[in-house]
């Protein structure tokens, strides 16, 4: 194994290990919005900051990397996503951070009938799932299941369109219901950017195996 | 094409009994940088001594197929015109040691017996010396020995003294390799000035200079020329994947 070989397999584990922490603080966020527990929510909001070391860290091994060893081909293009997962990946530790702080802030408990009505829980499984499935097409380099994300994320933008629909009847139930009901429709909306940001992980990985650029292309062009 | 300046068909190449180089097809634009690499070994000097005629000096060196230099078969001309027309520039900067930078200049012309005015002579090398990027640092010490440059500023002597013939093709086998980074800079800088009046075809081992310099790349491989793409397109995305191994280090 070449040193540029090493150091682009040690990269590789980083970049899993910052998923792993990132998939955590995702879920974590979700028991603490289903659970509506607090202090779950503050463990997220303190663990942000790991999220945040990461991504320096893979920052600065990336830019160590083109500095020194000068890579080309599939090295180069690995990097460059690298680079680009590494971005998106701390978003979506923001958006995990976020979440937890809509429960923190929230003076109403959220309500487990409102989640299931408003379709939240529905969306969080799959948006889960979808960044599980990333990791994995990433880890086995899987541009089939990378590709399968893209109608996926379809899902996720349903239920983010109908979103205002399910809120006002749940709403029109109980004016009572109007705090709660906004938080959940903010959950929706930030959902919705994590199967973005997945498609955008998606696009990277199909990038970096097969040299092919599917950014800005309507879904059905991009299988 | 209207555009092609040199094109080699089923070229090979051989010391011996031994093929250096196999059946290459290529085809070369005229103000190309190309650049031509692959490990030790693989044929690309061999290619590249192939084109003026070169090869054919060593003993026992043979050859077969065309090299057409614009439409022409280099081995149907007499060799002098061919290196006449086709300059060479080497891995080691090698002015002549006891000419003078002027006289290194126009060694050429006084070589092969062209009789050129002295009036003539200035204005060669002050235009060769210019396109060389070395006027500026030598025009007061032109009748000083070429070896006493720096090693970067004898190489660019080189090359001056290569354009002074004007030619339509300037070959470099590993130019740079002997030359610090400063040096190499200058004359991977001086490539790109020369391309607007020459092509240039560049043998090198240095794959980051092959990405820097060059227009299209050509990847040889046991005497096969394996891949000839754009430069951009071999060094982000390689067709083959002995050039993949190879560019990326993974070359057992």
């Amino acid at each position: 194994m070449t040193q540029l070989e090493t150091e682009i397999s040690a990269l590789k584990s980083e970049l899993i290990s910052m998923w792993i922490l990132v998939q955590s603080q995702f879920n974590k966020a979700k028991e603490a919005m289903v659970q509506f527990d607090k202090d779950l929510a503050r463990e997220v909001l303190v663990k942000e900051k790991r999220v945040n070391s990461f991504e320096l860290k893979i920052d600065r091994d990336c830019e160590n990397i083109l500095a020194l060893h000068c890579p080309v081909a599939i090295d180069l293009r690995f990097l460059l996503a690298a680079l680009k997962i590494n971005t998106n990946l701390e978003r979506i530790g923001d958006i995990a951070a976020g979440i937890a702080m809509y429960v923190i802030e929230s003076p109403v408990n959220f309500d487990l009938k409102a989640l299931e009505k408003s379709q939240v829980l529905r969306m969080y499984e799959e948006a889960v799932n979808i960044l599980m499935d990333t990791r994995t097409a990433f880890e086995k380099e899987d541009t089939i299941l990378a590709r399968s994300i893209f109608k996926r994320d379809d899902v996720l933008d349903k239920i983010n369109i109908e979103a205002p629909e399910y809120i006002a009847a749940i709403i029109r139930e109980d004016i009572e219901n109007i705090n709660e009901s906004l938080y959940i429709l903010s959950i929706i909306r930030k959902l919705e950017r994590v199967g973005d940001q997945s498609m955008n992980i998606a696009e990277e990985i199909i990038f970096y195996v097969e040299a092919k650029i599917l950014k800005h292309q309507e879904s059905l062009n991009k299988e | 094409m209207e555009n092609t300046i040199v094109k080699a068909e089923n070229y090979n190449g051989y010391f011996g009994d031994n093929h250096v180089v196999k059946d290459v097809n290529i085809s070369i634009n005229k103000n190309e940088v190309i650049a031509v690499m692959g490990p030790s070994g693989c044929g690309k000097t061999t290619f590249l001594r192939g084109i003026n005629r070169m090869h054919e000096l060593i003993p026992g060196a043979t050859s077969k197929g065309k090299i057409l230099l614009d439409g022409e078969n280099v081995y149907d001309m007499n060799a002098i015109y061919v290196r006449y027309k086709i300059g060479m520039v080497f891995q080691r900067p090698n002015p002549f040691p006891n000419l003078s930078i002027y006289e290194n200049v126009v060694a050429g012309y006084m070589l092969n017996g062209l009789k050129v005015s002295k009036a003539d002579k200035d204005v060669i090398v002050e235009r060769s010396l210019t396109s060389a990027a070395l006027w500026k640092e030598v025009k007061d010490s032109l009748h000083k020995k070429g070896t006493f440059l720096s090693g970067g500023q004898q190489q660019r002597l080189c090359i001056a003294r290569a354009i002074a013939m004007q030619p339509e093709l300037i070959l470099f086998d590993e130019p740079t390799s002997a030359l610090d980074p400063i040096s190499t800079s200058s004359v991977e800088a001086l490539f790109h000035e020369l391309k607007a009046n020459y092509t240039l075809i560049i043998v090198t081992h240095n794959m980051q200079q092959a990405a820097r310099v060059s227009d299209r790349t050509a990847f040889f491989y046991m005497g096969e020329l394996v891949e000839f793409d754009d430069t951009k397109q071999m060094f982000t995305n390689p067709a083959d994947q002995r050039t993949q191994n190879y560019i990326t280090g993974r070359f057992s």
